[in-house]
């Protein structure tokens, strides 16, 4: 009990401590130690209560209730400031409307009803606090060494570097809570509290495009924190339930729907599914180690990881079947959508949105195998995806740009980056790596439950991902030949995590089987009740591991190959037009031109304009229709 | 005994491969009025082949190509000896991969143009490929192939659909005009040589025999479709193999290349009309 104190308090103790600091120096050792700390305390909470797991109440909950209530009361005054400062009168709203029905609640109601546990910790939960406390510890590991670079590069912005990492372990310290809650208010909580400190971070270079991108995704997740509070106060009244475990434990009638569906708006909002995915594009302007925490193991995860506790009301109702297709619908426009994108961060935020909206799809459908993918897509999501990020980072500070269409000269500026970025790569879609499994386990959970709809959204989303993957790996290897240049060199904070998160990709597709066996199946099965089985068979995992093990060896062999088999090497072929080197022709008029190879984006097919427009009206108006049926139904009864 | 048999199917899948080649050489000769090459003929190219001299661009571009062959012979291994048809699918998808990226390795301007479209092919063809695997595990409640091979009733009965669009999208796959965008063997309709513009001598010998094996493996595809328990069943898929291939070859001589756009279009088209109908069809009489 006092370590899962600990493990909250923790982060938030040490952001105190750096948001006090003035000294550069002592402050990058404080937040490494830090670091450090929090995530050996993640790795020995789950140690230590992982078998058993275990759900208590605080002494004295009533002090940490008014607490929460004053930091709610003044978060809200400081939103409805600057909102009116800045004329952004819907998150004054949102606040103003929100924070009083929260406080009236809690005042009056909360306290009557409930003797459920405040924590609890389950093999879910062990899940979640590994991955938000091994992967968000570095990054902010790691962001010790970009913030150096980055107020190099960028001399035009404050430095408020103090406040940044004050804010990054409040995340943690907030998303710990999240994860751990059990009462409902103290969960909300939580969540409005990354909703906070995720506009702080989108925030930080305050630049008009900045704060107005943070701004809106104030705006939209204050909206979802809005239903998340309408939620609660709804199942306070109607049926004195105050936790989450009870919340689960009902039967899905349709009343019981409104709250879920409630609910769900709040998780389609924070895990930035169509048609609030604006804000999380948006977000991409901020720092580095910003959009890694976001889109890794923070904050979108959140959004997921509400649906995923929420799966035994979805499955086959009403709302289930909405936030389904809302998934599905994600998956697959975002996943045409960032083939026309050149800029490697909206790549890597489109297949977020698209990853999400698998994981949300297959929370939703309910299913035992279903919900197997969900949970390890979330792990393998945010493994490669704080990967990419970190290791997109680096790169812009390396070649001054984050096009892909720049990053064929990485190889030759610095392989290691190209090689963790290609081990990224292969692990968001390649067999045998991790996001492959379980789209493969999602594929067949699909299936073995009829939703054709979705499973031929999931095959078209997939190829698409394939082909927008598939050309970047190939930019990143097309001058592989070519000798190192220069000298440069990335700092060693930088390069731990990313070393670190290059091989936890890897070592996490042999282990999978593993996690699924004592983590993800005993949740199933208390779930569920019965004993599950995976998805996937031993035969075929045993193959998926042979292939593994050829693509992390064949590499090896062909060094012998290439020592006995020297070869002539010639120009390219540029017919017969060529200017010496492989780099120029000799084009019309006797001219000398460079030569430039480039991608496909094909603007036509799958430009962002008309694409995001329709996918967007689409999920909106199916979101729309299904809470009008509901309303329609609850008034019918 | 398992040894034996990976062995023989690594030695056999070419030459059958190769032979289907030769024939197909043959009778596209035939329908345009020729008397063509002997049946060994592609045998006899790639061991020239073998003797040229391999000059390249880089030291990196061929080691795709190795890679390339390994796992599309691992991808034949599967399925012949009656594995898992998706995970079959997703090794398939990985060896041509890499095959694409040999293309980017190369850094010429001709090869990325084909790296380029043989990605938009598998892009084209990627979901159609799916779908046939999970519609046959839909009828067959098994991805094994052993077992859906062994079923009562052959599975091109409850997906005439799914198969009709497999065999669309096998053109790609065939690298048959008129969507052989990448590489094509008919000279006059090409781009230099496409994604192999770069490679010579063995590694294009190796790209040849590439192919071998991957014909074998979607004729395979066919086969499954139509094989059962009974034995009679067997002579009716090899039956429906040979008619497929003959309509490919067909299609290869009557058509001539179509624009990347009117590919791509076609065959999502056809996937998601075909193969969603016979899919949601299904699904109503479960």
């Amino acid at each position: 009990m006092s370590w899962i104190a600990a493990l909250i308090l923790f982060p938030a103790l040490a952001s105190v401590l750096l948001f006090v600091i003035r000294k550069d120096r002592l402050r990058n050792a404080v937040c490494w130690g830090s670091s450090l700390i929090t995530a050996a305390l993640s790795v020995w909470v789950t140690y230590r209560y992982f078998g058993m797991g275990v759900s208590f109440s605080f002494p004295g909950e009533g002090a940490i209730d008014s607490f929460m209530m004053a930091v709610e009361v003044l978060a809200a005054a400081y939103i409805i400031f600057v909102g009116i400062k800045n004329k952004k009168y819907l998150i004054c709203l949102f606040a103003a409307i929100q924070t009083p029905l929260m406080l009236w609640f809690e005042l009056t109601r909360a306290h009557e009803s409930g003797a459920a546990a405040g924590i609890v910790f389950d093999k879910l939960s062990a899940i979640m606090v590994l991955v938000i406390g091994v992967i968000g510890s570095l990054i902010c590991i790691y962001a010790v060494g970009y913030m150096r670079g980055y107020h190099i590069h960028h001399e035009d912005y404050k430095e408020r570097k103090a406040f940044f990492f004050s804010i990054l372990f409040v995340f943690l310290s907030a998303m710990f809570g999240l994860v751990l809650s059990n009462k409902l208010t103290w969960l909300h909580f939580c969540w409005e509290l990354t909703t906070l400190c995720s506009f702080f971070l989108i925030g930080y270079t305050q630049t008009p495009q900045a704060k107005n991108n943070a701004f809106r995704a104030l705006a939209i997740n204050l909206g979802g924190g809005l239903a998340f509070a309408a939620g609660i106060v709804f199942l306070g009244l109607r049926f004195n339930i105050s936790a989450l475990s009870e919340f689960i434990a009902m039967k899905p009638e349709t009343v019981v729907l409104v709250p879920v569906i409630l609910l769900c708006i709040a998780a389609l909002t924070k895990s930035a599914q169509l048609p609030f995915s604006s804000w999380l594009l948006g977000a991409m302007v901020a720092p580095t180690p910003t959009s890694a925490l976001l889109h890794s193991s923070t904050m979108v995860k959140a959004g997921v990881y509400l649906v995923i506790r929420l799966t035994p009301l979805l499955g086959s109702s009403a709302a289930g079947k909405t936030v389904t297709l809302i998934g599905g619908i994600t998956f697959l426009a975002t996943s045409l959508l960032a083939i026309s994108q050149s800029d490697a961060k909206k790549i890597l935020a489109y297949s977020t949105i698209a990853n999400l909206g698998l994981i949300v799809t297959c929370a939703s459908v309910g299913t035992q195998e279903a919900l197997w993918a969900a949970i390890l897509l979330l792990i393998f999501h945010a493994i490669s995806k704080s990967l990419l990020f970190l290791a997109v980072g680096s790169i812009e500070h390396q070649i001054g740009s984050r096009n892909v269409e720049d990053m064929d000269i990485l190889m030759r500026v610095s392989r290691k980056l190209s090689i963790y970025m290609l081990i990224g790569i292969a692990g968001m879609f390649l067999a045998p790596f991790g996001m492959l499994i379980s789209k493969w386990a999602a594929m067949k959970a699909f299936i073995d439950s009829d939703n054709i709809l979705i499973i031929i959204m999931l095959v078209y989303g997939s190829s698409a991902t394939l082909f927008y993957w598939t050309k970047w790996m190939g930019k990143l290897i097309s001058n592989a030949n070519r000798k190192a240049e220069g000298h440069h060199t990335f700092h060693i904070t930088e390069e731990v995590p990313i070393f670190v998160q290059a091989a936890l990709t890897v070592a996490a597709c042999f282990c999978f089987p593993v996690v699924s066996r004592y983590a993800i199946m005993p949740y199933l099965s208390g779930l569920f009740g019965g004993s599950a089985a995976m998805p996937i068979g031993t035969n075929d995992v045993n193959i998926m591991l042979i292939m593994l093990s050829m693509l992390l060896l064949l590499p090896l062999g062909f060094f012998s190959i290439y020592k006995n088999d020297h070869r002539r090497i010639v120009p390219v072929y540029m017919g017969g037009e060529n200017a010496g080197d492989n780099k120029a022709f000799n084009g019309a008029l006797g001219k000398t031109r460079k030569l430039e190879l480039r991608n496909w984006y094909m603007e036509k097919y799958f430009g962002s304009a008309k694409l995001t427009y329709w996918s967007d009206t689409l999920c909106a108006a199916i979101l729309c229709v299904s809470v009008i049926m509901l309303v329609l139904g609850v008034m019918g009864l | 005994m398992i040894a034996l048999e990976i062995l023989a199917i690594i030695i056999l899948t070419p030459l059958v491969g190769g032979l289907l080649t030769g024939a197909d050489r043959v009778i596209s000769a035939r329908m345009q009025g020729r008397k063509g090459p002997p049946v060994l003929q592609p045998f006899y190219d790639v061991f020239k082949l073998f003797q040229k001299e391999s000059i390249e661009v880089n030291t990196m571009h061929r080691f795709y190509v190795y890679i390339s062959i390994i796992f599309v012979i691992f991808t034949v291994i599967i399925v012949l000896l009656g594995g898992d048809v998706l995970l079959a699918v997703f090794a398939l998808t990985l060896g041509s991969i890499f095959f694409v990226l040999g293309g980017y390795a190369s850094n010429s301007p001709y090869s990325l143009i084909g790296s380029e479209r043989e990605l938009l092919q598998m892009m084209s063809y990627e979901p159609m490929l799916l779908l046939a695997s999970l519609g046959l595990y839909y009828v067959n409640n098994s991805f094994y192939i052993k077992d859906i091979i062994s079923g009562d009733t052959p599975a091109i009965l409850f997906l005439p659909g799914i198969f009709a669009g497999f065999v669309f999208i096998l053109t790609f796959k065939l690298r048959k005009s008129p969507v052989d965008l990448s590489m094509s063997h008919h000279g006059h309709q090409e781009i230099v040589k496409g994604i192999t513009t770069e490679y010579s001598g063995k590694d294009l010998a190796i790209i040849e025999i590439t192919h071998w094996y991957e014909t074998v493996l979607v004729l395979a595809f066919v086969y499954i479709f139509f094989a059962v328990k009974d034995p009679v069943s067997h002579v009716w898929a090899v039956l429906a193999c040979v008619v497929v291939y003959f309509l490919e070859i067909l299609v290869d001589n009557g058509s001539a290349r179509v624009k990347w756009q009117l590919a791509l279009k076609s065959s999502w088209i056809v996937t998601g009309i075909v193969g969603a109908v016979n899919l949601v069809v299904i699904s109503l009489f479960r």
